[in-house]
């Protein structure tokens, strides 16, 4: 509606003052030139910003530079390579971001899918509590992280409080960043209460985009609840999940701010995820060369997923 | 949010189903903004408070933690408080209850400044590379277009310590190691990827007629982007903003990186809000709590794009 008035007075304005078409044609850039002028910009920037530094970092990874040390590059070929990839350490800190990557993603889509079911039953108030449930994730997660290693304090902090008062165990008998067993679950747990809404925000939409027809289609049928549940909403949510998932897990195999923060990767190297190594090897030990060596190889593994959202992300947007 | 009364009138969920799912809900709203209530808390927490065992749920509020959150204080014994003059004003006063002399402020102003600068030159900057990118993408047949969408985003997935360590030597090189112009850049460099895709969806859902009217009007292509377009993108330009403005406000990694004071930003300075012996928790969650406000206002805000904004447009609903 009102496009037709905006259109009408397009027209109207226009004849009143359009200037004779000679002057315009001008004037008026042509299309290509405006299609080159306004992507041009976004593209320098990031070739300037992503790719040149890029770039950089692939040539450095071939060297022994150390960038607090002002010597040559110090070609080594592809020693840096060979170091991480035969480096028992590493490995384990592969393995650690693998059981955060794991196990933050499985209890997201649980708990996430679940609210998100629960949320569409559509009971009084339910947009105000989304909303509610949603905070966390817009939330800064380095302040937060921060804030959590208070909350976590085995003496002081209210959660062993909480926990202490529900199961009868004395507040002080388990610390959650201290220690060896429950720091790696501590810090899945926190990354959980953070981006669980995510997970259900995006759940939700695919709750909402399945028609009620086919609901009534199955209610005619006599389709159990439960029925209907694995043969029409499971399958239908399934490429929105998907797209969550993927998303998660780029996001927590980069992670670096909340855990850097919460348990910089301690007690010993328990959760030192891949990121927190990089971050030493770069800006502790400076050893640029080995850490460009690495970035490459996180990019690698990124893009690669990357690759796969986009595909899954054009699948989903075609539906 | 919207179609919402659309579903179920078929198995419309008894009321006690009903009842049960708005308990498991709320329940959990309730457990997963605890965390968030008690940095609130502790805010308005004297240190003793902050730290007492068992938690305290209920305590006299102080202002104690904003007032050791602005300034810089030292400790001073009791006679030689006795001998000073009486306090000009009343955090001086609240400081000296305790034992404690105002020496100066904080750096925690200028923290908070350069979160705002960095936060909105970067924005701004997003946005408008991202409105004309993705108008092009959006109108325009652009060689390779999907190639090129697809280096956007890619650039966004980056881990960002991956490229942190060239970046950091082409900032020392550059002369843009700890200053708030390469802070914005870089900022801009990573908002710009979804400032792109977000707005091309958005863009994407304006009627091409209303354009081609105004070209047939004579109009220039400048001319009816101009008056055409932007006018109608206004909503998605907005939201688009403060999905960057976000983004910039919450960084953590790379403001830790390349800056060192400068152009440190609130996020790498509130962990080293340190009192004597230890962290000055009331101080932390003062700071905390000022720099999570905006967020709480922005999220509200952003409601109904929430859902675009955080899957690069790829759910619109």
């Amino acid at each position: 509606m009102t496009g037709m008035d905006t259109t009408t007075t397009f027209a109207d304005r226009a004849s009143k003052r359009a200037p004779p078409r000679s002057a315009r044609r001008v004037v008026g850039l042509s299309d290509r030139a405006v299609v080159w002028l306004f992507i041009a910009p976004t593209m320098l920037l990031l070739l300037a910003i992503n790719i040149f530094p890029l770039i950089w970092a692939i040539r450095l990874s071939f060297t022994g530079f150390m960038a607090n040390l002002p010597r040559p590059l110090g070609f080594v070929g592809i020693a840096n390579y060979v170091d991480i990839l035969t480096d028992e350490d590493l490995w384990t800190n592969f393995q650690v971001t693998a059981h955060f990557v794991f196990w933050t993603i499985a209890l997201q889509v649980l708990i996430g899918l679940a609210l998100a079911l629960l949320i569409n039953q559509k009971f009084r108030g339910h947009s105000f509590w989304t909303t509610v449930i949603l905070l966390p994730m817009m939330l800064s997660p380095a302040v937060v992280g921060n804030f959590w290693t208070l909350l976590l304090q085995p003496q002081i902090g209210p959660f062993n409080y909480f926990i202490g008062f529900f199961t009868g165990a004395p507040a002080s008998s388990f610390t959650m960043i201290g220690s060896v067993k429950l720091a790696p679950w501590t810090i899945v747990m926190v990354n959980t209460w953070m981006w669980t809404p995510y997970v259900m925000l995006i759940c939700l939409a695919g709750l909402r985009s399945i028609p009620e027809f086919i609901y009534e289609a199955a209610e005619v049928d006599r389709a159990s609840p439960w029925r209907q549940f694995w043969s029409i909403t499971l399958p239908m949510v399934t490429p929105f999940l998907m797209l969550a998932v993927l998303f998660q897990a780029i996001q927590s195999f980069e992670m670096f701010d909340l855990v850097n923060l919460l348990t910089s990767g301690g007690p010993g190297s328990t959760t030192e995820l891949v990121s927190i190594t990089l971050k030493r090897a770069a800006f502790e030990k400076w050893e640029t060369g080995y850490a460009s060596a690495l970035a490459v190889i996180l990019f690698v593994t990124v893009f690669g997923a990357a690759n796969i959202y986009v595909r899954v992300l054009n699948k989903v947007k075609q539906q | 949010m919207s179609g919402a009364r659309l579903h179920r009138p078929f198995s419309e969920p008894s009321p006690l189903l009903r009842w049960l799912a708005a308990l498991v809900v709320v329940t959990y709203a309730i457990v997963s903004i605890l965390p968030i209530v008690w940095i609130g808390m502790t805010a308005f927490k004297s240190q003793s408070d902050a730290i007492a065992y068992p938690p305290k749920l209920l305590f006299t509020p102080t202002l104690e933690g904003f007032v050791d959150l602005f300034t810089v204080q030292t400790r001073q014994p009791h006679d030689f408080i006795a001998k000073l003059p009486p306090p000009a004003n009343w955090y001086e006063k609240l400081a000296r209850s305790h034992d404690m002399v105002i020496v100066g402020r904080s750096r925690v102003v200028e923290r908070f400044v350069n979160s705002i600068i960095i936060g909105f030159g970067s924005t701004i900057l997003a946005t408008l590379l991202g409105t004309l990118a993705a108008y092009g993408f959006s109108r325009f047949k652009v060689p390779l277009a999907d190639d090129l969408m697809f280096f956007i985003l890619s650039t966004r997935m980056m881990p960002p310590i991956a490229v942190a360590v060239p970046i950091y030597m082409m900032y020392r090189y550059l002369g843009l190691y700890d200053t708030r112009t390469g802070m914005i850049l870089l900022y801009t460099a990573v908002n710009v990827s979804l400032a792109v895709w977000l707005l091309k969806g958005f863009i994407d859902e304006i009627p091409r007629e209303y354009e081609e009217a105004a070209l047939i009007d004579g109009y220039t292509r400048l001319q009816a982007f101009r008056k055409v377009v932007l006018p109608q993108a206004v909503t998605g330009i907005a939201a688009t903003a403060i999905f960057c403005l976000i983004f910039s406000w919450n960084e953590y990694a790379f403001d830790l990186l390349l800056s060192s004071s400068e152009a440190q930003t609130m996020p790498p300075f509130i962990p080293f809000i340190i009192g004597e012996g230890g962290q000055n928790w009331p101080a932390v969650a003062a700071g905390t709590t000022l720099f999570l406000a905006p967020i709480f206002v922005f999220t509200i805000a952003l409601r109904k794009h929430l859902l675009r904004g955080i899957t690069f447009g790829a759910v619109r609903k």
